[in-house]
């Protein structure tokens, strides 16, 4: 479904990728982890073009994104995103989050938006906060919304950086919960996190980056009770122990 | 002279002056006239000052999130000389003074104009623009880049994010401030008179010539904006109110 060959970015003179090579495919979970500065959130943003590479190339589903005359607005409607501080439109209200880009693309009613829209918060359990603001819900709650937001899309993929980093510890259960449905349901994931025991339990692949590189793969089992590069075992070591 | 006449003299004077500079010779209606050319340069100057304040705002608010971003070519230099354009336009509007300008562009620039009405509008609105692009350019800069990505990753444009996430936020955040714009363009415009409009203040000042009583007039054209503006503020603060309140936290 997305393939990456040979991926490169530097910010000015800061090599952040050094060369990425990676297939995902139809309904895979891929979760990348890895110290902070490793390069896995600018590989995440690099697969719907926040961050524009310097080098190699991305395909998704045959057409080559980084190519300039690619239409980017097209393929980040096939594409979700959730990021780390959730930004959700604090001037709409929940369902007006949710249905704003599924309107004005044209892609939906506004009331078959609306539908869909009540139907998924109800799949993550707030149908009663679709009338509130975002600043009035906690970020657990936001979170959930904020994935509900790219669900609304109908997208191919789902791209999560840090989907639990600024949450309070005892809402991250909550998130992640909604993850594994999503995972379940046989969505295909790619997931930056520092969550050992979600990447263990979810993914199908696990990516270990370090210094613009990808330095380790495999299964969770290969590379969390297997690591055979020292620069995993160490980072395993740290936030394992 | 006992005091209640004392009174009733000072009343009589106050009287015959009252209609010396207002009732005789209709002058009131010089003072109305001036109003009205005092609202018609705040108006068109207003709407002036908004348009170029919106496109030099974005401008150079685009030139500073992505001008570095975007790939090189004819676009990014482009947008490279226009923000230069940009920046040297609010440097000399808001490093020389108002009435400089105005005397330029009247006898200057447009030179070969006598509509001197049109002419101070317009050099109103293009001071204006400079201040209210700052405005709009804070406003638009305050907003998270956060924003932006989540309506880009969504699959808007750069247009339909500025205008369904970003414009409505930073109208909120700018709307008191942009008031006080335009108090303060209210009585920027009492300079007019310098390219001969009659404006409020200029009538007032045309009284007081031709009765040699500076005292009626001039208060008076004092007292009309002094409630003009408490009027405005008044209502910037209702709106501040308003504003607030929907901002539900």
């Amino acid at each position: 479904m997305i393939s990456v060959k040979n991926l490169q970015k530097s910010f000015g003179d800061l090599h952040v990728l050094r060369g990425v090579d990676q297939e995902i495919t139809q309904g895979e979970k891929l979760v990348l982890i890895g110290p902070s500065g490793s390069g896995k959130t600018t590989f995440l943003r690099c697969l719907n073009l926040l961050e524009e590479p310097t080098g190699g190339q991305i395909i998704f589903e045959g057409t080559d994104i980084t190519d300039p005359r690619c239409d980017i607005n097209k393929i980040r409607q096939r594409m979700g995103m959730v990021f780390q501080q959730f930004n959700l439109f604090p001037h709409l209200s929940v369902l007006k989050n949710i249905t704003l880009a599924p309107v004005k693309l044209g892609l939906m009613s506004k009331h078959e938006a609306e539908e869909k829209a009540m139907s998924l918060l109800e799949r993550v359990g707030l149908p009663d906060k679709a009338k509130n603001y975002p600043r009035q819900l906690s970020g657990g709650q936001q979170q959930r919304i904020a994935i509900v937001r790219a669900l609304a899309m109908n997208p191919d993929v789902l791209l999560f950086d840090e989907p639990t980093s600024a949450l309070d510890p005892e809402m991250v259960g909550e998130v992640l919960d909604v993850m594994t449905q999503l995972a379940n349901e046989g969505m295909t994931m790619v997931v930056v996190t520092h969550e050992m025991g979600f990447a263990r339990s979810v993914a199908d692949h696990v990516i270990f980056m370090d210094g613009g590189y990808i330095v380790e793969e495999g299964t969770p089992a290969d590379v969390f009770d297997n690591p055979q590069q020292q620069r995993t075992q160490e980072f395993l070591r740290k936030v394992l122990k | 002279m006992s005091f209640p006449e004392n009174i009733l003299s000072w009343f009589n004077e106050m009287k015959a002056e009252f209609i010396l500079n207002f009732v005789a010779g209709n002058r009131w209606k010089m003072l109305l006239n001036g109003l009205g050319n005092t609202f018609t340069m705040t108006a068109i100057a207003l709407g002036i000052g908004i348009v170029i304040g919106i496109l030099v705002a974005i401008i150079r608010s685009t030139y500073e999130t992505h001008g570095k971003r975007i790939r090189s070519g004819f676009g990014r230099a482009i947008l490279a000389i226009v923000n230069r354009i940009c920046i040297i336009y609010t440097t000399v509007i808001r490093g020389t003074p108002m009435v400089v300008q105005l005397l330029i562009l009247y006898y200057i620039v447009f030179a070969s104009s006598r509509n001197g009405l049109m002419v101070a509008s317009f050099s109103f609105g293009l001071n204006s623009g400079a201040y209210v692009s700052e405005i709009f350019r804070g406003g638009i800069m305050s907003i998270e880049k956060g924003q932006t990505e989540a309506g880009r990753s969504l699959g808007l444009n750069y247009v339909q994010t500025m205008w369904y996430i970003i414009a409505p936020q930073m109208l909120r955040n700018v709307l008191p401030t942009l008031a006080n714009e335009f108090i303060t363009l209210l009585k920027e415009t009492s300079v007019a008179g310098y390219v001969a409009v009659m404006d409020l203040t200029f009538a007032g000042n045309r009284i007081r010539g031709v009765t040699f009583s500076p005292m009626m007039p001039l208060i008076a054209v004092a007292l009309i904006y002094l409630v003009l503006v408490m009027a405005l503020t008044w209502l910037t603060g209702k709106l501040e109110r308003r504003l607030r309140q929907s901002d539900i936290r």
